[in-house]
């Protein structure tokens, strides 16, 4: 006897975010084996995370943010079809047809086809090099613009049309394609859905610290320029010269498909739902930003992810799963590195309850909350600034919890006693902790209690709790460390999975055992496997700076760079910077680097630590140029390196006229003293003569400012994705105790710091911070100065040139040619030219 | 269009027609690598000491289509031995290929067999 199962169609329109999502929802319920799944997607490549899009400006790539590969769809059963737009519904005979005019016949048909960027009709719109901003296309298309712009002119303008959430994320576009970003805004306020004036106020004040330009009450009544964009016409005489304008003025429903069918919409668009999903036709479900739900179009991945599993148990017949009837739109960002959160009720009115703000414009911090009028829950928040305290915040909201006698002790920094809330142990079960995959503290804490996951990466890919837009992922890692806790099992900051060891333990031994190889340590210390690119470099680090020894030691483990003493590029060749101490160099030396460039044809540009360097070197002709460098009096300046790299130095009072001290040569000291050393990561120093501070030195690890009777010293800064100024140290003191305290202070990095942590992160991560590190350096609390003096000494003392060293040994020069067995150069290298020098072709 | 990826196949041992003198056991780092040229082919090679094995592979990273895995350092995913790419660590199983910390494509891996101290690599053509 046969049984046949007659497998019924559902297609589903649209491969987005929430398109994805219903198929993935859907192939994880049993009861979806007799379903055949279509997918039609309108753009080249299968769904991908639109809400990280900006991420595309530095990866360029755009495999990394999909969402699953083309074969996940086949692997489960799924037909995916790209590059076709559904152009035509048949509800009658319950069919669709595409642009290349295939037709196909559902039972089910979901509609997930989101929205489209609104574009406002304004004059000129369509001129070359307005674009917006919503698919990979777009910003392939915007990247190519920006660079032929950034080739043309230096100094190239591009403004974001909409001062909103996809806005300032464009915003950020700009900025990283190199171009100076102005934001044109309609209303008063910037976000004007999402923040209250104050706190739209606070965020302007960032973003304009950081380099944005903002303009705000600005009605744009036409595109200016002859064919493409060169400016924005606000009213007579009120302009703005741009080169590239991005439409981001929000989002339209994608609801051309429904409307030509007669489905019922909207009247500002969008498709209408009841609560199960369904739309005017019993056979139609609609999704994600297409679906209007509660008269609402919900532009938030997590309400699109619920109403995709709604529609997923309904069609399989469990109609008791419908959509809420509030929805959360609780949402915490960072755009452009600032922290942006609002939760709950964002802007309550006064006859509901009462608001606690904490504004402080120095800081760029915001903090307000909404408390109901008996003082005794919270109802919603805006934070600006900082959104550390947000996970903690939305819990006590979703959940109802109690909150302090005091409320405005939620927002106010934390007295001593730590967290006013205890630990995320006491949310309940049920708490929400990850709302755009619904995975409650449970489920979290419940993986690792069946043993199914052992730590953070486990437990993520068990739940899926912070693959949506990761706003939770602090919160999902202090719930596996706290549940691992209470489990007995100890969490620690290992280095990775070949040692239970975090990295001062690895010094602690390796000092006291006088390891000298790898191997040792590997072989003693180890979990019994082989090593790898995280604990290798981080132990031939350890050993230079506790032998006082070179990268050239052992070079099979040395990280690329310190293998082949160069900072490996693009396609593989290499960049030459030797050290010019402080930036000073004679006319003869500056010669002699312009005709070493020459002759071996390198690329040559002055570094943002004012030194220069020589790109497009290939490994064979490394020991040649060097050779040169050599005779000339130049020295490694280890930029390839987790070490010194330079002392920036202002010309101090040795020319200028405001000059308090001789900065360039105590700037050619300190670079001198400490050149070479390896440590946790690169260390950048800088000396000012005077206030005014052009030696930009409290951007650095270390900072001197010369001040009356003496330097100030400052400890701590960086620039780099989270930049942050040094902090005072000391003041007033002379030259031998600067040299003093720097000692201490960089041994005492070198030897506490985590793997590839800057001094900002770890001064800021010390326990008792810059008061504690005080006491340690100045005071000598833990009786270690002296130690740590003689430590740093012998580093100084034991300096070597490691390319000096290099060419001059046989052995070592082996390492330096393309191949073993052949004097030929790779023969995949394309330069192509870049005004009067040349560049590796650019990737595809 | 033959793509430059195109002459890196994945090579068995039954299937090897040319066994390839590359160079001395000692031109290679221990527990490192170093390239190899073959015909208008770039290998990369890794002498594994501590496992007492050696690797061969494309010396391509699919990943942004580059000569540099040989440049890689080696070691260990959870007792696969691996090559990361010295560009952006993307790492590969030695033994098959596979992209282990991504979903890029695996790259084609060659059979080495050592005989009297020097190196050989297997190729089909």
């Amino acid at each position: 006897m046969f049984k046949y199962v007659i497998m019924k169609n559902i297609i589903v329109v649209g491969n987005g975010m929430v398109g994805y999502k219903f198929c993935e929802k859907f192939v994880a319920n049993e009861a979806s084996k007799d379903f055949k799944v279509i997918v039609f997607g309108e753009e080249p490549r299968p769904a991908y995370d639109r809400v990280h899009l900006s991420e595309f400006f530095e990866s360029q790539n755009a495999k990394a943010l999909e969402m699953a590969p083309a074969s996940w769809y086949a692997e489960h059963g799924i037909d995916l079809v790209v590059d076709e737009r559904v152009a035509d519904i048949n509800r009658t005979a319950k069919t669709i047809t595409t642009a290349k005019d295939r037709e196909f016949s559902y039972d089910y048909l979901v509609l997930a086809t989101g929205s489209s960027p609104f574009v406002p009709p304004i004059k000129g719109v369509e001129k070359e090099g307005v674009f917006v901003y919503r698919t990979i296309e777009d910003l392939e298309g915007m990247l190519a613009y920006a660079a032929k712009i950034n080739a043309e002119k230096p100094d190239g303008k591009a403004a974001v049309l909409g001062g909103g959430l996809l806005g300032l994320e464009a915003g950020k576009a700009v900025l990283d394609m190199g171009l100076e970003p102005h934001i044109v805004e309609f209303a008063p306020k910037l976000m004007p859905r999402q923040l209250d004036s104050r706190s739209s106020q606070v965020l302007k004040l960032k973003l304009e610290s950081i380099g944005l330009n903002i303009h705000l009450s600005k009605a744009t009544n036409q595109i200016l320029g002859d064919g493409k964009i060169t400016g924005m016409e606000f009213g007579e005489d009120d302009t703005l010269d741009v080169d590239m304008l991005i439409v981001s003025a929000g989002i339209r429903p994608r609801d051309e498909l429904a409307r030509a069918c007669g489905l019922e919409v909207g009247v500002r668009g969008g498709i209408v739902v009841d609560n199960t999903m369904k739309t005017s036709d019993n056979n139609i479900y609609a999704i994600g930003e297409i679906a209007l739900y509660n008269q609402m179009i919900y532009g938030l991945v997590a309400p699109g992810y619920d109403m995709a599993d709604v529609a997923v148990h309904q069609i399989l017949g469990n109609t008791d799963k419908v959509m809420p009837a509030d929805i959360d739109m609780s949402t915490k960002l960072k755009l452009i590195g600032v922290d942006v959160a609002s939760f709950g009720e964002p802007f309550m009115p006064a006859s509901k309850g009462h608001s606690i703000i904490f504004e402080n414009k120095t800081q760029h911090l915001y903090k307000r909350i909404n408390v109901s009028l008996d003082g005794k829950s919270l109802l919603g928040g805006i934070l600006v600034g900082d959104a550390a305290d947000y996970s903690m915040l939305h819990q006590v909201y979703l959940n109802g919890m109690k909150i302090p006698e005091d409320p405005a002790q939620l927002i106010l920094p934390a007295s001593e006693g730590g967290a006013l809330l205890g630990d995320v142990m006491d949310l309940p079960d049920e708490a929400q902790i990850c709302s755009c995959e619904s995975v409650t503290k449970g489920q979290i804490c419940g993986v690792i209690e069946n043993e199914e996951a052992s730590d953070l990466a486990g437990v993520v890919s068990c739940t899926k709790a912070g693959t949506g837009c990761g706003g939770c992922k602090p919160m999902v890692a202090d719930l596996t460390n706290a549940t691992l806790k209470s489990l007995g099992i100890e969490v620690k900051d290992s280095v990775c999975e070949h040692f239970d060891l975090n990295r001062q333990d690895l010094y602690k031994i390796i000092q006291v055992k006088g390891y000298t190889k790898f191997n040792e340590v590997l072989d003693n210390h180890g979990n019994g496997g082989h090593g790898c690119e995280l604990c290798k470099p981080l132990v031939a680090s350890l050993m230079a700076t506790i032998h006082a020894d070179t990268a050239n030691k052992e070079y099979a483990i040395q990280d690329s760079n310190d293998r082949f003493l160069a900072n490996i590029q693009r396609n593989g060749t290499y960049s030459v910077v030797p050290r010019v101490p402080g930036g000073e160099i004679t006319p003869d030396k500056l010669i002699a680097l312009g005709q070493i460039a020459k002759k071996y044809d390198l690329y040559t540009k002055v570094t943002g630590g004012v030194r220069i360097d020589l790109f497009g070197a290939t490994l064979s002709q490394l020991p040649l140029i060097w050779k040169e460098l050599i005779s000339h009096g130049f020295e490694s300046g280890h930029a390839y390196g987790k070490s010194l790299r330079t002392v920036k130095t202002c010309v101090g009072s040795t020319w200028c006229r405001y000059g308090m001290d001789e900065s360039v040569s105590f700037g050619i000291e300190l670079e001198n003293r400490y050149r070479g050393i390896r440590a946790p990561h690169k260390i950048k120093g800088g000396v000012s003569g005077c206030i005014r501070e052009c030696a930009e030195a409290r951007g650095k690890d270390f900072g001197l400012i010369a001040v009356e009777g003496g330097w100030n010293l400052y400890v701590g800064g960086n620039g780099g994705a989270n930049p942050r100024h040094a902090e005072l140290f000391a003041e007033q003191i002379d030259n031998e105790t600067v040299i003093k305290y720097l000692d201490r202070y960089l041994m005492f990095y070198m030897r506490t710091a985590k793997p590839l942590q800057r001094t900002a992160a770890w001064q800021e991560r010390l326990e008792g911070g810059l008061d504690y590190l005080k006491e340690v350096i100045i005071e000598d609390k833990l009786g270690i100065a002296e130690d740590l003096e003689k430590e740093m000494q012998t580093l100084v003392n034991r300096f070597e040139c490691e390319w000096t060293q290099a060419v001059n040994d046989p052995e070592m020069m082996k390492r330096f040619n393309h191949f073993v067995n052949s004097e030929e150069e790779d023969d995949n290298l394309v330069f192509v030219p870049m005004r009067d020098q040349k560049m590796p072709e650019p990737w595809v | 269009m033959e793509t430059i990826l195109d002459k890196y196949k994945a090579t068995e041992v039954a299937n090897v027609k040319v066994w390839f003198k590359a160079a001395s056991i000692n031109d290679f780092p221990k527990d490192g690598g170093a390239c190899v040229k073959y015909k208008d082919k770039q290998i990369a090679v890794f002498n594994f000491t501590r496992l007492n094995k050696w690797y061969a592979c494309q010396n391509l990273c699919p990943h942004k289509m580059e000569m540099v895995l040989s440049r890689g350092m080696i070691g260990d995913d959870k007792g696969i031995p691996k090559v990361a790419c010295p560009l952006h660590k993307k790492t590969f199983s030695l033994e098959t290929g596979e992209n282990l910390n991504s979903d890029l494509n695996a790259i084609a891996v060659y059979p080495v067999k050592v005989e009297e101290g020097f190196v050989y690599i297997g190729f089909d053509e």
